[in-house]
């Protein structure tokens, strides 16, 4: 249970850190954050304890595996995760460029 | 003899493959970009046609990607709400595309934009067709990280910034979307929607479907730009360059938003009296909250971004009634949405590119100068304000009478005075920009080229006859099979499973 909770703090500090922190990049770090905390869930969700790899053999007899589905899954949304940091990174570096400061309270131009 | 079902994963592929095509050698040859983006979305709206006509006279066809069984593989299921959204989706991808060769051509490197547009086709025509629940949130993401890149395409101060935004609160959007899923596999086992539909069924109402209703409310929300959600929108849409505006406003918010919202909780959760208040209340303050921040605004771009907030509003409201005319009226409204704000989004893009502003206080009397432009603005604004005898009427007129049928007064209300706030700002509009005094600044100013017109005129001809699809033979075809599905509530399970191979 309390590995559970764990990844819930974790997700609420990426959650923090995108709703409170001012800094392009801090923000951008709260969203990598709290993906890692639902990916880290994912994976936790499909856990047995004392589980193994589900891999079929004849001489052992399976009693307890791990889901692997789950583990598929969460490859291909650290993937998605990638795409989405990447693009966030690169827009920071040229807000950088054209107004010179990472503070999104200088950056608010859009209003209305 | 291959079968019929084969039609499916090539709404996915063709686009795919057009964006791979154009990203090896569009930057070489400078033709390429044009011919083969506006082939791709051609093939594809010829394709979904073909899905319609297929669904009317067979059924509910359903493919298993690699030949896996059903409930174990990925299935990707073609039923009338998947046919009518491929049908909107491809009908404005195409019109876009058309647009696009004389828009784009003040921008650099067309063939990234054409990358990226039917990158983002491929993923809105995958979450439609989807019918595997984790398939259908890459295809997502897919989507959304095109649409990410596209917003920032002009790379100045404000398109950057507004990209920024986007991609913040969509991507937490994305996070609650992949709990909510991560929730339900949990419970269900298993990831294919109509499996998952069948297994909830059986299980008692717990207290982890209400968490999952919560998180998908508020992802899709985000997706949909319903309004405490809607933050981000105003800025992101105008800030795309014109023919992206109309694909966001007129179809992504709707293939990512609304319609997995219905798909979900229709198909696989089923509905419930409170989930369809929730869905009215929050249509109805999307609806009357939009149409009032639109009022104010003197940026063309950015009103009709508000005006967007206002419309999924009552597509929502009538979804979310939950009764057939008031799903039909929805639907219907879903559409016509898409037609007339596509239209007035490339219309803006139109005064751009031959003004270069957007500030309406500084147009006036380009009515003259652009007959095109401005007789097509004029349709799309009076069908957006719900005059007879175009489209946006008949929709807001069915939702309006679903309303009073359901004996909900006091949202039939609202949306009678939502209608009447927009035909307030678009009077505005229209008095500003191409009526009024012809200014001296443009005399010089010439109606835009032939492909723009011709996306133009396209659209406000399907938003003058738009109302025809409500005669009862058309109607049979288009909207009803869509309904059904919505009405079928999570028979869906069966449909999919008996549905052909």
């Amino acid at each position: 249970m309390i590995i559970y909770l764990l990844c819930l703090m974790l997700f609420c500090c990426g959650l923090y850190c995108i709703l409170v922190k001012r800094n392009i990049i801090k923000i951008i770090l709260g969203i990598i954050i709290a993906e890692y905390a639902v990916n880290l869930f994912f994976i936790l969700v499909a856990y047995r304890m004392e589980g193994r790899a589900p891999i079929l053999s004849s001489e052992v007899e399976i009693v307890n595996m791990v889901d692997p589905l789950p583990q598929a899954l969460v490859l291909t949304s650290i993937v998605i995760g990638l795409a989405t940091t990447t693009l966030l990174v690169a827009i920071a570096m040229r807000i950088y460029e054209k107004y010179g400061t990472f503070d999104i309270t200088k950056i608010k131009e859009l209003k209305g | 003899m291959i079968a019929i079902s084969h039609i499916i994963p090539l709404f996915v592929a063709i686009s795919l493959l057009g964006a791979f095509i154009i990203s090896i050698i569009g930057k070489r040859l400078k033709w390429i970009p044009d011919v083969i983006g506006n082939i791709t979305t051609l093939i594809l709206l010829g394709l979904s046609v073909l899905a319609m006509w297929t669904i009317v006279t067979k059924g509910t066809l359903v493919y298993s990607v690699g030949s896996w069984k059903l409930p174990i593989g990925i299935a990707l299921v073609l039923d009338g709400l998947t046919a009518f959204m491929l049908i909107t989706v491809n009908l404005i991808a195409f019109s876009v595309s058309i647009y696009s060769i004389s828009y784009m051509e003040r921008f650099t490197s067309k063939w990234k934009f054409y990358t990226l547009f039917l990158l983002m086709v491929a993923g809105m025509n995958g979450v439609v067709v989807s019918g595997d629940i984790f398939n259908l949130f890459v295809f997502l993401e897919i989507a959304s990280v095109a649409s990410y890149a596209l917003v920032a395409f002009g790379t100045e101060r404000h398109e950057l910034e507004a990209a920024f935004k986007y991609t913040v609160m969509s991507s937490v959007g994305s996070l609650f979307l992949l709990l909510g899923i991560v929730f339900l596999y949990s419970y269900t086992s298993t990831l294919n929607m109509a499996d998952m539909a069948n297994i909830l069924a059986q299980k008692s109402a717990s207290n982890i479907i209400i968490m999952v209703i919560v998180l998908f409310i508020t992802g899709f929300g985000l997706k949909a730009a319903l309004v405490p959600f809607h933050a981000w929108l105003p800025d992101a849409h105008p800030s795309a360059p014109a023919p992206i505006s109309a694909m966001l406003s007129g179809v992504l918010i709707k293939s990512l938003g609304i319609y997995t919202l219905c798909r979900i909780f229709y198909n696989v959760i089923g509905i419930n009296p409170t989930l369809s208040s929730i869905l009215m209340i929050l249509g109805t303050l999307s609806m009357v909250i939009g149409v009032f921040l639109a009022i104010g605004q003197w940026d063309f771009k950015r009103l009709l971004a508000y005006h967007s907030i206002s419309q999924i509003g009552y597509v929502i409201l009538g979804i979310g009634l939950g009764t057939p005319l008031g799903i039909i009226g929805g639907l219907f409204h879903l559409f016509n949405h898409s037609v007339f704000k596509s239209l007035l989004f490339l219309n803006s893009g139109a005064v751009e590119y031959a003004t270069g502003t957007r500030d309406l206080k500084k147009m006036g009397g380009l009515i003259a100068k652009m007959p095109v432009t401005g007789t097509t603005s004029l349709v799309a604004s009076m069908s957006i304000a719900g005059i007879p005898p175009f489209n946006g009427f008949w929709s807001k007129l069915i939702i309006i009478i679903a309303a009073v049928q359901a004996n909900r007064l006091g949202y039939a209300f609202w949306a009678v005075l939502a209608s009447i706030l927009t035909l307030a700002s678009f009077t505005k509009v229209m008095k500003y920009a191409f009526f009024g005094k012809p200014r001296k600044r443009w005399s010089e100013v010439k109606e835009v080229p032939i492909f723009m017109k011709l996306a133009m005129v396209t659209l406000a001809i399907i938003c003058v006859i738009g109302g025809v699809l409500l005669i009862s033979n058309i109607n049979q075809i288009f909207l009803k099979p869509a309904s059904d599905v919505l009405l079928e509530g999570t028979k869906y399970a069966d449909i999919v499973f008996k549905g052909i191979q």
